[in-house]
């Protein structure tokens, strides 16, 4: 409709009047259109300011109740109206750490066999396959894990590492108890397999900001592959790929599907990683539905407003560093 | 000397070799979700899947209001998420740039972009359902926005800066006010790219099960009420395959093939549409 606005004016029959009262328009339009666009930006700020708002109203009962104790008790009672976030917090950290541990290397190697080992042809498609299993809903990985992973880890996996690891002093104890399938590492593991697409792609893309004559000159001088890319390559890219790690530590941190499935839903701190346990996401899937209003229900909103304010750090510490390297490139 | 360069080279060959089995490893795993993923579902893919609503255990039941509800609301999340999404992307590239309004907007979106959606399902809980009383396939849609929205924000932003300055100079010269030179210059030479951005939003929205779980709820009946509780495929998949019954789980495995599918027919086109732009 604006379009034609501005070729009324070029006719012969156009008046002053015709052509001011169009250029109104096209002014009114114009700075119209510059408010909607603002406006949505400023939405996209709100948004973020409001998750935080309203979290922290609805858990307010439970935090002005149990004060500074909910972070540090273990206690979660909803009969006695006892709450704490300390299992769901140490779940949370464990499955993460985990999913990292294993994570990390096998995504970065991935990333240097994509960059600088993979034949030319086969770059292009592995990279999209690796690209599209990252877009994977989590329920996937929740349901692969609970029906073909669990059992794989009660019968073979968990009975092992008991007869194994579960013998050394020192460390024994993280692999102690009966082998239920169900468990802390299960989630764990689910966990690394489902942000190992992620890792990689992020890391791959940050190998790629590498320029090729710097990776040249070092073949040039007779480095090998292992000397490249730890001489090079990462030393290039360390900032960014902290990034991305971090980037995947907060997927982790807030993932809940892949993990509710698996992890057993047990509300207490156990030193096993054998043991069933929470995180503060699978707490929140598992028991909002169930909870009354009152005290319980803002306990576990209580448990969102950490998981937000966690994830939001971490997410902004690796916002920063990917920026930093963005910075470079 | 000798002995330096084979040390080097052992070295070499151990981690390389680590890299490739890093890579067996990892793309075996995720073949191997896939595998199951379509042996388990396939069997159960019939008619009566796409025809017949969701029943209790013993009688013959299908997806269909599941896939309704799933359609429903993320077209009400698209229908939200789009216009701000785009518009949000467009300030930051046209308008905003290095303001610092638009760098702070442009921080905040990529941390909302991976936020955890659970702690976004439980934000819309509280902002529509609590104060409306009962859960609405509607607030299920807002989380859903919520949750595509940075992703439009960003490819639209990403894909506007690829528009050559002198284009809009071009545009500008011959009087076109900034709104015009925006929606029909810019807009128009990066179409692809923002249909891409759009493509990507709608399967995330689309394999969200998390917000919906305190937002639309789910719905054993079929319903097209955005006002009321909605079922929707990831919600049903998380209430199926934890049942105990045979054929609610075998439902769950094809709502989780016809999921995962349809998500990656969104990924897949996406990705054709902003290769086939960026040759042209």
């Amino acid at each position: 409709m604006t379009a034609t606005a501005i070729q009324t004016p070029s006719g012969t029959h156009a008046s002053a009047m015709d052509r001011a009262r169009a250029l109104g328009r096209l002014k009114f339009s114009d700075s119209g259109f510059r408010l909607m666009t603002m406006a949505s930006a400023l939405i996209v700020l709100i948004l973020l300011l409001g998750v935080a708002i309203a979290l922290f109203f609805g858990a307010w009962p439970a935090f002005h109740e149990f004060g500074i104790n909910f972070f540090f008790s273990d206690a979660w009672s909803p009969p006695k109206e006892q709450f704490g976030a300390a299992t769901a917090i140490y779940g949370t950290l464990v499955t993460s750490l985990i999913a990292m541990l294993i994570a990390v290397p096998v995504g970065l190697g991935i990333a240097v066999f994509l960059t600088e080992l993979c034949w030319l042809p086969l770059r292009r498609p592995i990279g999209i396959a690796i690209e599209l299993l990252a877009g994977i809903p989590s329920i996937i990985y929740g349901i692969w894990g609970v029906y073909y992973f669990r059992p794989v880890m009660q019968s073979y996996i968990q009975p092992f590492l008991i007869n194994t690891l579960g013998n050394l002093p020192g460390i024994g104890f993280l692999f102690a108890g009966p082998p239920f399938g169900y468990g802390v590492l299960t989630a764990g593991l689910v966990l690394a397999l489902m942000i190992l697409p992620f890792i990689t792609a992020v890391s791959r893309d940050v190998f790629d900001t590498v320029p090729t004559v710097l990776k040249e000159a070092a073949y040039g001088v007779g480095a090998t592959t292992f000397e490249v890319v730890g001489n090079i390559v990462i030393p290039y890219t360390r900032v960014g790929v902290i990034g991305g790690v971090m980037l995947a530590l907060g997927r982790a941190l807030g993932e809940t599907m892949a993990v509710t499935f698996v992890i057993g839903n047990a509300t207490k701190i156990q030193t096993s990683i054998l043991a069933q346990g929470t995180t503060i996401s699978a707490m929140i899937a598992n028991q909002f539905a169930d909870a009354d209003p009152g005290l319980f229900t803002s306990s576990l909103l209580a448990l969102g407003f950490i998981l937000f304010v966690i994830t939001f750090l971490v997410l902004a510490v690796a916002r920063w560093m990917l920026s930093r390297l963005e910075l470079k490139a | 000397m000798a002995g330096l360069y084979s040390g080097r080279k052992r070295r070499n060959i151990v981690w390389t070799g680590l890299a490739y089995a890093a890579t067996v490893l990892g793309l075996t795993m995720l073949m191997i979700i896939l595998a199951t993923l379509i042996w388990n579902g396939f069997g159960g893919l019939s008619l009566d899947v796409f025809t017949k609503n969701t029943a209790p255990p013993g009688v013959v039941g299908g997806l269909l209001n599941s896939i309704v509800g799933s359609i429903i609301t993320t077209v009400i999340g698209l229908a939200i998420g789009a216009p701000l999404g785009i518009l949000a992307g467009t300030y930051l590239a046209e308008y905003g740039r290095n303001t610092r309004l638009a760098v702070v907007v442009r921080f905040i979106n990529d941390i909302l972009l991976s936020a955890p959606s659970i702690v976004i399902g439980l934000f819309i809980y509280e902002l529509l359902v609590v104060p409306v009383g009962h859960f609405s396939a509607l607030a299920g849609g807002v989380a859903l926005a919520v949750l595509g929205a940075p992703i439009m924000v960003r490819t639209t932003e990403d894909m506007l800066n690829l528009v050559p300055n002198t284009l809009r100079e071009a545009a500008s010269a011959l009087g076109m006010p900034r709104s015009l030179v925006i929606r029909h210059v810019a807009y128009r030479a990066v179409r692809s790219g923002i249909i891409t951005g759009v493509l990507l939003a709608i399967a995330r929205m689309t394999g969200e099960t998390a917000p919906l779980i305190f937002t639309a709820l789910g719905n054993s009946l079929f319903s097209l009420d955005p006002r009321g509780p909605m079922s929707s495929l990831p919600l049903i998949i998380y209430e199926f395959a934890r049942s105990p019954y045979a054929e609610q789980q075998k439902l769950a495995w094809t709502g989780a093939l016809i999921l995962t599918f349809a998500v990656l027919a969104l990924s897949i086109s996406a990705r054709a549409l902003s290769a086939s732009s960026k040759q042209s």
